[in-house]
């Protein structure tokens, strides 16, 4: 892979939309992708007609109960007569949007594209979404054991407390620092003033996984415009440059990775830090935005973008270096 | 620096009604090891920066089928993503990433495996919007073509004879292709005469299904020299969404198509794409499809591609050969593999490896996919040798 940090067309971010994230959202998914959208637009100072491309991005069409999702919020994502692209990563289609958009503007195929990712679970299955994992695993060999998603997430939590000596309690640090952070956002669906004592007292799921440490059902959307340089210059004078995109996939079979470490977060960051000329991510990166479905997941995917030494997330919480208020060094 | 895009490698597996023989995954591992031995025996693990996989989750029956894609491409650990779209979607998504110079190589698959699918009119249902249009319960989803068919031909005054033309040529065309299951030997009273399935379209008029995966592997120029002698060139490609609503698009012409062939033509500086260009791919999973692309794609004017069909201009040895594979009539709908499968049929004409279908002159060509009812997204690829 050839390494140029700059390349031709620029991409930056001039505008973003974020609509309430609540357990059961009243609007349609393509209502949802629209409030999203327009907030974005509105915020870059364009309009539909000025947008050349849009990426579209959701995950498993059996949330929203739509086969062909992404042609369905082809409108409510400002798609209509356009050029419109949906990418799909699992969990991580979020931030796989923005990266797709990075490709159609940085190829110089689109100068302005609008990126919208929306997700409405409460639609799905009954008695709970949940009940669509159901049909996540190999047809073949897992389906007949009728697993949960919970089920993985716990052995991968048990693997990591096991490896890497760490405690309940210290993975209670994260979910009552992160629902306290959300406090403060106007959008946080589950934002709560919680003591470690509240987490470990919760309902137990699937052990060690209790009703605290993991992220609920929640409906919401998303939206960025994403321009080329000279676009982004006329439009904005605080564009955020897009420096750096890495992605990667570990093996559809799980047992076949290894549960202590996110591998696949590691090949990613580094792909995504080459591109930006990163060498030292924990001096220069200032803030980080990592996926925390489930609160041992943070420190997880902190060790896996390098932000930590492997086993060391837990130690760097306890010693407040990820509060909001500490700047990291 | 402004990078040309080749493909560099095909492989196939399947184009049957029934692939028993191997899951979808062991499809994507066969296709895959053709398309990089093709590719001049490169190593997905070594040598390709990024993998683009095409498919949905509902027409493969798993939630989050994207999770499926890395392994039996070679794409464990590394740049792995799904487009739920057309197969020529992922290649106008290896087109872009390449051209941003941050990729070299990049694989794109698709398969499908629609014999596995026991409820087909259900999950078709599902692709309706749940509030205005699923309510209807329309009782065969083949009925919205239908409805798209007998707009056009009115509007245009094209004869059944027409639409029963194109049904006849492609599975003709289909007999002389390996990958074709459904060729036959038809007349056009055979056609007119077959019974209805959704009035206009008589079931010869819809193309089956069939199970199939392709992998294409592109590169960029420099690196396309390195591994074959016989690059194929991406000169333009698009994509256009017209109206996800039933209710608001045209029903008289595929606009999206028009305006994706505009976009693609113009990348690839064609003005006037029947002089300029050889042979066409394009969509007949409906008969009448044909002649709505065939106009869409600037080849006849609106409404004059059934004088043209009838005359035997986009016959096999026409002026400007149209499926000279058979296209879906002739191979079937491999869901999302569709788009591969035309642009495989095209990049064999051009490297003269066509077998049997071979054309006589071929160095430019346009192929197009749609993803069929109720989409409104069209691809259109010009590719040349």
């Amino acid at each position: 892979m050839s390494r140029n940090i700059y390349v031709k067309h620029r991409p930056a971010v001039i505008g973003a939309g974020l609509t309430l994230f609540r357990r059961r959202m009243l609007e349609t998914p393509k209502e949802l992708a629209w409030i999203a959208a327009k907030q974005a637009l509105d915020e870059a100072g364009l309009t539909l007609k000025d947008i050349d491309c849009v990426v579209i991005g959701s995950a498993p069409d059996t949330f929203d109960g739509v086969h062909m999702k992404g042609e369905y919020l082809a409108d409510g994502a400002g798609g209509v007569g356009k050029p419109t692209m949906r990418v799909f990563v699992g969990g991580a289609t979020g931030v796989m949007v923005p990266i797709a958009a990075w490709w159609h503007v940085a190829s110089g195929h689109c100068k302005t594209v609008l990126a919208v990712a929306e997700e409405k679970m409460s639609s799905a299955d009954i008695p709970h979404p949940q009940a669509v994992f159901r049909y996540i695993w190999d047809p073949v060999t897992e389906v007949p054991l009728q697993p949960n998603l919970i089920w993985i997430f716990a052995m991968e939590m048990h693997r990591y407390m096991y490896k890497c000596g760490v405690k309940k309690e210290d993975i209670a640090l994260v979910s009552v620092k992160n629902k306290r952070n959300a406090l403060d956002h106007p959008a946080a669906q589950v934002a709560a003033n919680i003591t470690v004592d509240d987490v470990l007292k919760s309902e137990v799921l699937v052990w060690p996984v209790q009703l605290l440490d993991i992220s609920p059902v929640s409906d919401g959307a998303a939206a960025f415009v994403v321009a080329s340089e000279d676009v982004a210059r006329r439009q904005t004078d605080t564009p955020v440059w897009i420096d750096g995109v890495g992605w990667a996939l570990d093996t559809t079979s799980w047992t076949n990775r290894d549960l202590a470490f996110p591998e696949y977060a590691n090949v990613a960051a580094q792909m995504a830090y080459r591109m930006a000329g990163i060498t030292n991510p924990r001096r220069e990166i200032d803030v980080a935005e990592v996926y925390d479905p489930f609160d041992y997941k943070e420190l997880h995917h902190m060790e896996g973008l390098g932000l930590a030494k492997k086993c060391e997330a837990p130690k760097l919480t306890k010693e407040g270096v990820t509060q909001r208020t500490v700047t990291y060094q | 620096m402004s990078r040309r895009v080749a493909i560099i490698g095909v492989g196939w597996y399947g184009f049957r009604p029934v692939v028993e023989e191997a899951s979808f995954r062991e499809m994507m591992f066969e296709a895959a090891a053709r398309a990089y031995e093709d590719a001049g025996g490169i190593n997905p693990r070594t040598d390709v920066d990024a993998f683009a996989s095409c498919q949905e989750d509902f027409w493969e029956g798993i939630a989050i089928a994207d999770e499926f894609a890395p392994e039996p491409i070679g794409g464990t650990l590394k740049p792995v993503f799904t487009t739920p779209g057309d197969g020529l979607q992922c290649v106008a998504n290896a087109y872009m990433m390449i051209k941003t110079g941050q990729f070299d190589v990049v694989t794109v698959e698709s398969h499908a495996k629609p014999s596995d699918i026991i409820n087909m009119h259900d999950v078709m249902l599902f692709a309706m919007d749940p509030i205005t249009v699923r309510a209807i319960n329309t009782p065969n989803y083949h009925a919205l073509a239908a409805m798209e068919a007998q707009a056009y031909m009115n509007r245009y005054n094209v004869p059944r004879e027409a639409l029963a033309y194109v049904v006849v040529k492609d599975k003709r065309n289909a007999l002389y292709n390996e990958r074709a299951s459904y060729g036959a030997n038809l007349t056009i009273d055979e056609v007119l005469n077959a019974p209805y399935a959704v009035s206009p379209l008589t079931k010869l008029d819809i193309a089956p299904f069939a199970d199939a995966a392709v992998v294409v592997v592109l590169a960029s120029e420099d690196v396309a020299r390195r591994y074959t002698d016989t690059p194929v060139w991406v000169d333009g490609i698009h994509w256009i969404t017209e109206d996800p609503s039933l209710e608001f698009h045209n029903w008289e012409f595929p606009v999206h198509t028009m305006k994706a062939a505009e976009a693609a033509y113009k990348m690839a500086g064609i003005q006037d794409p029947i002089k300029e260009l050889h042979f066409a791919e394009v969509d007949n999973r409906y008969s009448f499809k044909e002649l709505q692309f065939i106009e869409a794609l600037k080849l006849a004017s609106p409404g004059e591609a059934h004088k043209l069909l009838l005359e035997g201009a986009f016959d096999r040895d026409g002026l400007f050969p149209v499926n000279p594979s058979g296209g879906a009539l002739g191979e079937g709908v491999p869901l999302e593999v569709h788009g591969l499968a035309r642009l495989v049929d095209a990049v064999l004409q051009l490297r003269g490896e066509a077998g049997r279908i071979q054309l006589s002159r071929a160095e430019k060509a346009v192929v197009h996919s749609w993803r069929g009812v109720p989409t409104t997204t069209s691809a259109v690829a010009v590719i040349s040798r």
